[in-house]
């Protein structure tokens, strides 16, 4: 399976148990497994919440909202039951973090799952896998079963008198059910359209219970808060951005991989030390700091600390950690292209915005790219992208609008050149239209 | 219909887990296309009826999802991703390659039903790319070359 790569300032806590076998349950007991959870049952719903909120532990699916917080907004009575909703539909481009997490470590995300249950008083989870990595899903399978066997989940777990019951869950193939609301539907078994909010999730979500939703890594960190403190996970990172998270590094680089580095880490170090630099003597371009839909940073922005509120203010996001880094051999234009053709392939075509402006803003780029480019195109995907922006119901739109805003303002100049006809100065194949529509 | 005694341990096992009998259909779905090789008539009416939902409900669920087709392919199914990460790793060679040995386009079965070849997007395998897989298997850091051989291997398995 997928190569693991590390690095000496790498600081392992969610990676800590890869490549150790712990998949196997015996394995996971010798290495602290399940320790958590007792650590949790004792502490009960407001302490877990105090470590979590203590920790400054921001989702890793992509938003980077507190997860303390986010617990916390669960009410404590309800009138249906409430749920814990793990998301593991990973398919953010430029993210490969869950795949290893599932793969080495599938019973930490139980037992963040179970943490998540106890702190919100819930006494289901779910964990959905995408359909793609079907191996995941029967090693998710095996630890559950093994789980149960053990009587780690099921009744009175750990003789607390508490129930607690996780079962897995599978997709079929459909980035937009990584959204929360679209996430819920699917596993509802429905077509993974969006929800309208409010209400939100923590109030009204599966069945219409309350329901916390996660990303797989957010809970794989959960165990490791519960038994190292929220101090000391806070300590990690820098303030508000608590921490350790994994950076998949991806594309021009000379050592690719998931490496697992504390919040606040520089994007510079992280390029030119953790990942080998870039491959083949070349010059860095330009790096999508957070997966395809994060804003592109040129080189020049690259001396940032890699945090929510950091890249934030450099005008980007942290996103899912996908860091993709380009060379000065890629042409712009083509790569805004394939992320549009992206967006355009998964928009679930509810809202108009996000349909009609990812169709046309595909549409121009491909025309454009292939040579049919006119002067006002330049300005028109500007535009079409600036008003999809924060215009749909959910933030696919803006997904594919926050690259194209940052890809035309930043490399107009190459857009530039590819007018007139002329071929694309990157790419002697470029009049051929590289991929189908 | 019948389905392996896997299938149908799961299946029941997993109406156990939910409060809705249709929040089953999704994962169920892609087990049944497993056995099947696509999602037949047949096949969309037993779900239907097996979940007490109406075979509309269930072909508009089927045509949200990018892995499941209700037309047969071939017995493997190559699924080159094109997304970011692997386009700068070189993916659009690799895909050239794997359409010209294939000799199909995107989507298309070769005549004797024994590859399918598709553009698939993100796969999750950005930090290893280029990528594919076939069927369920990854297959990672490629070149044209390489996943070349890489067929061969599965056409070695089908004439053995």
């Amino acid at each position: 399976m997928a190569d693991l790569v590390s690095h000496p300032d790498e600081v392992k806590v969610v990676s800590r148990r890869f490549g150790q076998g712990a998949a196997n349950l015996d394995r996971y007991l010798e290495l602290d497994g399940y320790k958590a959870v007792q650590k949790a049952l004792s502490l009960g719903a407001d302490g877990i919440i105090n470590e979590m909120k203590a920790s400054n532990l921001r989702g890793r699916g992509g938003a980077g909202f507190p997860t303390g917080m986010k617990w916390s907004f669960v009410p404590k009575q309800a009138p249906k039951p409430k749920y814990v909703l793990c998301n593991g539909d990973e398919s953010e481009p430029g993210t490969c973090k869950d795949r290893l997490i599932l793969e080495h470590d599938p019973h930490s995300v139980i037992e963040g799952v179970v943490v998540a249950g106890i702190a919100v008083g819930s006494h289901t989870g779910y964990i959905y896998i995408r359909g793609e990595y079907r191996y995941l899903s029967e090693i998710m399978q095996k630890a559950l079963a093994d789980a149960y066997a053990r009587g780690f989940l099921g009744k009175n777990i750990f003789g607390s008198g508490y129930d607690f019951d996780v079962y897995w869950h599978g997709g079929a193939g459909a980035y937009e059910v990584g959204e929360e609301s679209a996430l819920m539907e699917s596993l509802e078994g429905k077509r993974g359209v969006p929800r309208i909010r409010p209400p939100f999730p923590a109030v009204v979500g599966l069945w219409g219970g309350p329901t916390v939703i996660n990303n797989v890594e957010t809970l794989a960190s959960v165990p490791h808060i519960m038994l190292g403190g929220g101090e000391w996970y806070a300590s990690l990172g820098t303030p508000k951005n608590g921490g350790t998270r994994l950076f998949c590094l991806s594309g021009h680089v000379a050592k690719p991989g998931v490496y697992e580095l504390p919040l606040g880490y520089n994007l510079k170090k992280m390029i030119f030390e953790v990942a080998g630099g870039i491959r083949g003597g070349n010059k860095l371009k330009a790096v999508t700091p957070g997966g395809s839909s994060t804003p592109v940073l040129k080189a020049e922005e690259c001396d940032v600390g890699m945090d929510f509120d950091q890249l934030m203010k450099a005008g980007s996001m942290l996103g899912s950690g996908g860091v993709v880094v380009l060379d000065d051999t890629t042409c712009m234009v083509k790569y805004l292209q394939r992320i549009m053709m992206f967006y355009q392939h998964e928009s679930c075509g509810w809202c108009i915005p996000c349909r009609e402006g990812t169709d046309w803003l595909k549409k121009t780029l491909n025309r454009f790219h292939a040579g049919g480019g006119v002067e006002k195109d330049i300005g028109n995907i500007q535009y079409l992208a600036e008003n999809m922006l924060g215009r749909t119901f959910c933030p696919l739109g803006d997904a594919a609008a926050m690259p194209a805003i940052s890809i035309v303002k930043k490399y107009r100049q190459e857009f530039e050149d590819h007018l007139n006809g002329r071929p694309c100065p990157f790419d002697a194949k470029a009049a051929e239209v590289a991929v189908p529509a | 219909m019948r389905f392996s005694d896997t299938f149908e341990r799961r299946f029941t096992e997993m109406l156990g887990h939910y409060p809705t009998r249709r929040s089953v259909l999704v994962p169920t779905l892609l087990y049944m296309q497993d056995e099947l090789g696509y999602l037949s008539d047949e096949a969309i009416r037993e779900i239907a009826q097996r979940l007490e939902l109406n075979e509309l409900e269930v072909r508009n669920v089927i045509s949200y999802y990018s892995m499941l087709t209700t037309k047969p392919r071939g017995k493997y199914n190559v699924q080159v991703c094109r997304n970011i990460s692997c386009m700068l790793c070189g993916a659009d060679d690799v895909i050239a390659g794997v359409k010209k040995r294939l000799g199909v386009g995107h989507k298309g079965t070769t005549a004797d039903g024994m590859f399918s070849f598709e553009e698939v997007e993100c796969i999750g395998a950005c930090s290893w790319a280029p990528a594919m897989q076939v069927n369920y298997d990854f297959h990672e850091k490629l070149t044209a070359e390489k996943a070349d051989k890489i067929l061969d291997g599965y056409k070695m398995k089908e004439t053995q």
